[in-house]
């Protein structure tokens, strides 16, 4: 009657102590994975500061949520729920992962704490864990390797394709799991044959099926396979370790730390630097991000993040018409350089002017700011800011498109993109027909409690300024007392700031905040999201800003709006959430609210709605950009709101307006489909 | 008696239409003046040209020297300053050529120099009151040159009416011996042809042409389907190729394609002079913009103020309907 | 490669819709926005990438008030090494002639290779470019759209001719040459691009400084004067076919069918 002999006290050949290996094994693991962290952390330690260790319970609750509670991943669905079985099994297992390791050196150690029930009710779920993990592992390497889907393909442009690491990571896994059971049912099995002892085992685990195969098998098979496992398993399980920060694994690593530190605040843009006052810009020798160290360690540790699942670049709009864009490759382009210019050892590398060397300019012009990819990514990374930081990089440089040259120079010029005069901002206002009824106050001469802010776009675009005159009929009618910069008003400077052009966006708030508060209101309303987004998260010190949008569904609420049963009950409505209304402010329900109020409309529901709303093709500045695309971001979403069976588009942004109207002339959808701004549509049915 | 020298630009022999409208600009400058003609060049096609000015000019100066065979510009100032009188009035055509040669011969002449001009009200004494554009013809001018030490003029081509040629019978002078050294410091190498796209717009007699108002790259499909609608062909003014979104053969103006079409549809076109330079043989032009101040409708035959986007496509359609 | 570039302030327009004053004999000012002449821009771009290639200085000039200083320093602000600002209350209502005199003087004052201008400013003469040549005796060649300025003692331009062709022409240095647009494409200068030369000292001369008679130069020396602005009366213009738009599209489908256009 013996009992099998676990590793620690194994001896090969029956001289040399198994345990010493069991030792070995770890010290070089540990230490090389010290080595490997200290290397991959040199970049950190030279990149921009960053400030994230605001809002501690956001931040706290950001990890529960979405790193441990993998909130983002069911968004898609078997992926995710994949995803799912396969971390919370890393989780489990980790506490066995840890014990095993230490049971190389001695025999049957268990946790603190692991010894009674706890441990009994602790390897019931464990031996379940590894078993769905495997499953878990299997079905992701078929459809890695397989299937195939579309959006882990690597264009051509970006390099090798990526699946032959993901199924080797899938295969360690596999082996972790295989090992780790067969280890423990070949102890059950060889002390069932010398005892008869019945040991409990979840029934269909892995374990269960391994022990069950095992039973009568000789004893010395049992036995070598006992240590022979063991070590395949420790092995693996250093080996894996190392892996990780080789590659798109580093985010088992990463991915706690970089929720943490993940974007709490939507809508802002991050400072030029952190830490330097907006009165001290001129001082810096650079601006935003030319060179890899110009980026903050947190996007830095973006880069390390990345787990390639492509769900950015599947949201991503200027992806899907063509355009030289994939966030993804942002990232993946990034993290690879990292790689290069920091190797494992040897001489650190400095990096060249990155829009040159790895991104392009058209790559980085390209982008709408939507936020589409951000909202998508599991792990928090962020797009928008690094987007931003490389353009002021390229402004800095002199490196802007001439297509974008003259906006900004009329905006410089004139505080409006189109180089119109100052004098004709309040225009709009002239209009024979409006004018006759309504008279509009300049708050330069009157007062009056709310400001409307009208913005470029509103004040000049001969077919938008209709938005400015529904704005302030409903506005009257719901008796807010209102007035307009006029010729104070400069453009927000939202795409501006966005474009990278920091300075001319500093310029253009300070006038506007000086004009905001010489007039005394103490409310501001916009009807343009883009100007709502930028006053509300950029501007700083403001009274409270709202989107038309809210001032109406907080009126029709309380009553002091009343609307009429709809005007073309035989029509369907659909709702496209503006980027700079939805996803940046998460204004998703006010609108539709307002909507539904109208008796008899009948409103359907995009696919691609709410925070998964499409880009209608970017606004400001992007309307003057001329990128490389084969398809516009408008068609598409027409053709999405066309499918949903809707004849009329409704939006709320006078940008999605102009983009959606050139798109069904593009589509030639004239006459099956309309768009229709929120402000119209609620001005028509004023009772 | 005020002298004026009219100095003609040619090419294969054949002088340009600015020729024949030398004649008006020198009426209106002083009726009673004497004019003359300078022909510069080499061999037959300079003796085409110097032959076929003796219909229009009594007197005609011919230049032959193997040095301007090509207008090297430094090259035929060189030679005029020794052939035209210090108190002269000199005119040439405000062209390439002109614009190269003119400022320069004005500083050597010492005399008085005044460019681009689109109109003549006269002499009063020793000055002379001209009109010229100003801000890329956004405005217009009134300037005053004193002459009495003779005048440089570049004359803007189609401003003045072209004369009919006749039979003036005019005497040829040849002066080919007074160019004196022609020696200069700038060597003419060759001429680099503009790229010939897939389309020749001088062979269409209706044009559909854009300019700025088409506003994107996408929408120049809209001018497409017009044009197809109208059997023609889509030119454009030069902001179009400046933004590549047509090939530079497509472009009407100085700086492009000279076009003789029966119609040109001015599509979003302002109509800058540089541009209107490259359309002749007086087409029934139709101009459509949705500024009604733009240039253009000065000189269209029909006008029509609507943005073009919203325009063309209702115009395509009445016509497929046809 | 020392490389001199005439600039000039201008009313920019790309961004001014132009008026009359009520007089009706000047231009509106009160609301005009100035800045670089455009083909200015794209020659100093053209110095400055010559310069980068083939090593040298560039330096920027123009003739004005002390507003103009504002042009200088944005194209220094692009690249230009030094600025000269030339003025003195003696230079007002100076003629082409009277620029070209001027700057005559300022390109004596130094030992350049290359001079550049624009093709043309605000005026639309193109007339100081060549002027400067002659006054300088030196070879001349305007609407430049492409330079190779590689080799020695010569460089080789194109001229943007009739028919968009192109004249190469190989030209001796010292030259000037006027510049075309889109001869390249003009860096972006911004706000924080201008401050930072923004204390870059201008040397500002005067005629004295230059050794020029006043006399010679601005109104009094000026043998050509603009008098007045204005719109002229748009009389023989187009017929303006109006009413709805199937109105309109009727009328011009007749004139069209009229004229051979369909």
């Amino acid at each position: 009657m013996t009992s099998i002999i676990g590793p620690a006290s194994f001896k090969f050949f029956g001289i040399f102590p198994a345990a010493i290996l069991s030792l070995i094994i770890p010290i070089i693991g540990v230490g090389y994975f010290a080595y490997i962290i200290a290397r991959r952390l040199a970049p950190l330690v030279r990149s921009a500061p960053d400030s994230r260790f605001d809002n501690p319970i956001a931040r706290a609750r950001n990890l529960i949520v979405v790193c441990l509670g993998q909130i983002r991943q069911p968004r898609y669905m078997l992926a995710g729920v994949l995803h799912i079985f396969i971390f919370a099994g890393f989780l489990i297992l980790s506490i066995r992962s840890t014990s095993l390791v230490v049971i190389g050196f001695s025999d049957g150690f268990v946790l603190p704490g692991f010894g009674g029930a706890i441990g009994s009710i602790y390897n019931f779920f464990k031996d379940y864990a590894a078993t769905f993990v495997l499953i878990a592992c299997i079905v992701a390497a078929v459809r890695r390797g397989i299937f195939k889907p579309a959006r882990y393909a690597v264009p051509e442009k970006y390099g090798k394709d990526h699946t032959a690491e993901a199924v080797f990571v899938l295969g360690i896994i596999s082996t972790l799991m295989i090992s780790e059971s067969l280890f423990e049912a070949s102890e059950i099995a060889y002390a069932y044959q010398q005892t008869g002892e019945v040991h409990f085992l979840a029934p269909l685990s892995l374990v269960w099926i391994f022990k069950s195969m095992l039973s009568g098998a000789p004893l010395g098979f049992l036995q070598g396979l006992h240590v022979f496992t063991y070590y395949i398993h420790d092995f693996a399980f250093f080996f894996f370790l190392c892996f990780l920060p080789m590659g798109k694994h580093f985010h088992v690593i990463t991915s706690f730390p970089n929720v943490l530190f993940m974007r709490v605040k939507t809508g802002n843009i991050k400072p030029v630097a952190h830490g330097v006052a907006e009165d001290q810009l001129d001082d810096l020798e650079s601006f935003g991000v030319k060179y890899l160290e110009d980026f903050t360690w947190k996007h830095m540790l973006d880069f390390y993040s990345c787990a390639d699942c492509g769900r950015c670049s599947d949201q991503c709009p200027a992806n899907a018409v063509g355009r030289p864009l994939s966030p993804r490759f942002i990232t993946i382009k990034a993290r690879d350089l990292m790689f290069k210019n920091y190797p494992l050892s040897g001489e650190i590398y400095k990096s060249n002017l990155l829009v040159e060397d790895i991104y392009s300019e058209d790559e980085i012009w390209s982008c709408t700011t939507c936020g589409a990819c951000e909202q998508e990514c599991p792990l928090g990374i962020e797009y928008i800011d690094k987007m931003v930081d490389l353009r002021r990089g390229m402004v800095d440089e002199g490196m802007v498109p001439q297509s974008l040259q003259k906006p900004l120079k009329a905006l410089e010029k004139r505080g409006n993109p189109y180089g119109k005069m100052e004098k004709k901002r309040a225009d709009w206002a002239k209009d024979k027909e409006f004018k006759a009824e309504y008279t509009i106050k300049d708050l330069a001469k009157d007062e009056a409690d709310t400001l409307y802010f009208v913005d470029s776009i509103t004040s000049y675009d001969d077919n938008i300024q209709e938005i400015a005159r529904r704005t302030s009929i409903i506005l009257q009618k719901a008796d807010v007392d209102f007035g307009i910069l006029g010729k104070q008003e400069k453009d927000s400077g939202a795409e501006v700031l966005r474009f990278g052009e920091e300075m001319l966006f500093q310029d253009l708030k300070e006038q506007n905040i000086e004009a905001i508060e010489e007039s005394g209101v103490k409310n501001i309303v916009t009807a343009d999201p883009h100007a709502y987004n930028v006053l509300k998260n950029d501007y700083k010190g403001l009274p409270e800003v709202k989107h038309i949008s809210q001032v109406v569904a907080q009126k029709v609420a309380s009553g002091a709006l009343e609307l009429k049963p709809c005007q073309a009950p035989d029509k369907v409505y659909v709702y496209h959430d503006p980027c700079y209304l939805g996803r940046h402010n998460s204004v998703y329900e006010d609108p539709r609210k307002v909507l539904d109020a109208i008796d008899g409309l009948t409103r359907v529901e995009l696919e691609k709605s709410r925070d998964r709303s499409f880009c209608c093709g970017g606004g400001g500045l992007m309307l003057f950009y001329e990128p490389e695309e084969e398809t516009r971001m408008g068609v598409l979403r027409v053709n999405m709101a066309a499918e949903a069976g809707a004849n009329v588009i409704v939006t709320a942004c006078p940008f999605c307006l102009v983009n959606i109207q050139d798109a069904i002339k593009v589509a030639g959808k004239e006459g099956e489909i309309e768009a229709l701004d929120f402000t119209e549509l609620v001005e028509q049915h004023l009772a | 008696m005020t002298q004026i020298f009219a100095y003609i630009p040619h090419q294969n022999g054949v002088a340009e239409d600015i020729a024949m409208e030398y004649p008006a600009a020198a009426q209106k400058i002083d009726a009673s003046a004497s004019l003359t003609a300078i022909v510069t060049g080499s061999g037959a096609d300079l003796d085409a040209v110097v032959n076929e000015m003796t219909s229009i000019y009594s007197e005609v100066i011919k230049i032959d020297n193997a040095d301007l065979a090509y207008p090297n510009a430094e090259v035929v100032r060189k030679a005029l300053v020794n052939i035209i009188p210090g108190d002269a009035v000199f005119l040439t055509a405000h062209n390439t050529l002109g614009m190269d040669m003119a400022p320069g011969l004005s500083v050597k002449m010492d005399s008085a120099y005044a460019a681009d001009i689109v109109d003549i009200e006269g002499i009063e004494g020793s000055t002379l009151k001209m009109i010229r554009q100003e801000l890329g013809g956004a405005v217009s001018t009134h300037v005053e040159s004193d002459i009495s030490n003779g005048a440089v003029l570049t004359i803007r081509p189609g401003s003045f009416a072209p004369v009919e040629g006749g039979s003036a019978g005019g005497s040829i002078t040849d002066k080919s011996s007074d160019a004196g050294d022609l020696s200069v410091k700038r060597k003419f190498l060759e001429i680099v042809e503009a790229e010939v796209g897939d389309v020749d717009i001088t062979k269409s007699d209706v044009l559909v042409s854009i300019g700025r108002g088409i506003e994107d790259e996408e929408n120049i499909e809209i001018a497409q389907e017009l044009a197809e609608a109208m059997g023609a062909v889509v030119s454009c003014s030069r902001p179009i190729v400046d933004a590549k979104w047509l090939e530079k053969s497509r472009q009407v103006g100085t700086s492009g394609q000279t076009v003789k079409p029966k119609v040109y549809m001015a599509m979003g076109i302002s109509g800058s002079f540089q541009h209107l330079g490259g359309v002749k043989g007086n087409p029934f032009i139709v101009a459509v913009n949705k500024n009604p101040k733009a240039p253009i409708f000065q000189v269209a035959d029909v006008g029509i103020v609507e943005d073009i986007l919203d325009f063309m496509p209702e115009l395509t359609e009445s016509i497929q309907d046809l | 490669m020392e490389i001199l570039v005439c600039v000039k302030r201008v009313p920019d327009t790309a961004e001014n819709e132009f008026e009359l004053n009520s007089a009706g004999n000047d231009l509106d000012r009160d609301d005009l926005v100035y800045s670089v002449n455009e083909w200015d821009n794209y020659a100093v771009e053209e110095a400055i990438q010559i310069v980068d290639k083939v090593g040298g200085n560039v330096t920027v000039v123009t003739v004005g008030d002390d507003e103009s200083e504002e042009v200088l320093r944005r194209e220094m602000a692009m690249g230009a090494n030094d600025g000269v600002l030339l003025c003195d209350d003696a230079f007002e209502g100076s003629d082409g002639k009277g620029i070209a005199a001027l700057l005559k003087a300022e390109v004596e004052k130094g030992n350049y290779d290359l001079i550049f201008t624009g093709a043309q400013a605000d005026e639309g003469a193109g007339q100081v470019g060549g002027m400067l040549a002659a006054m300088l005796d030196l070879p001349y060649a305007s609407l430049v759209n492409k330079i190779d300025a590689s080799d020695g003692g010569t460089i080789t331009v194109g001229r943007e001719i009739e028919g968009g062709n192109q004249e190469m022409n190989e030209i001796e240095l010292p030259c000037v040459i006027s510049i075309q647009t889109g001869i390249n494409e003009p860096r972006y200068v911004g706000i924080r691009g201008i401050r930072k030369v923004a204390k870059v000292e201008i040397p500002v001369k005067g005629a004295s400084d230059l050794g020029i008679d006043g006399g010679s130069v601005g109104d009094a020396g000026a043998k050509t004067k603009r008098v007045d602005y204005f719109v002229p009366d748009l009389g023989d213009g187009a017929e303006m076919l109006e009413g709805s738009t199937e109105e309109i599209i009727e009328q011009l489908i007749e004139k069209l069918k009229a004229k051979g256009g369909l």
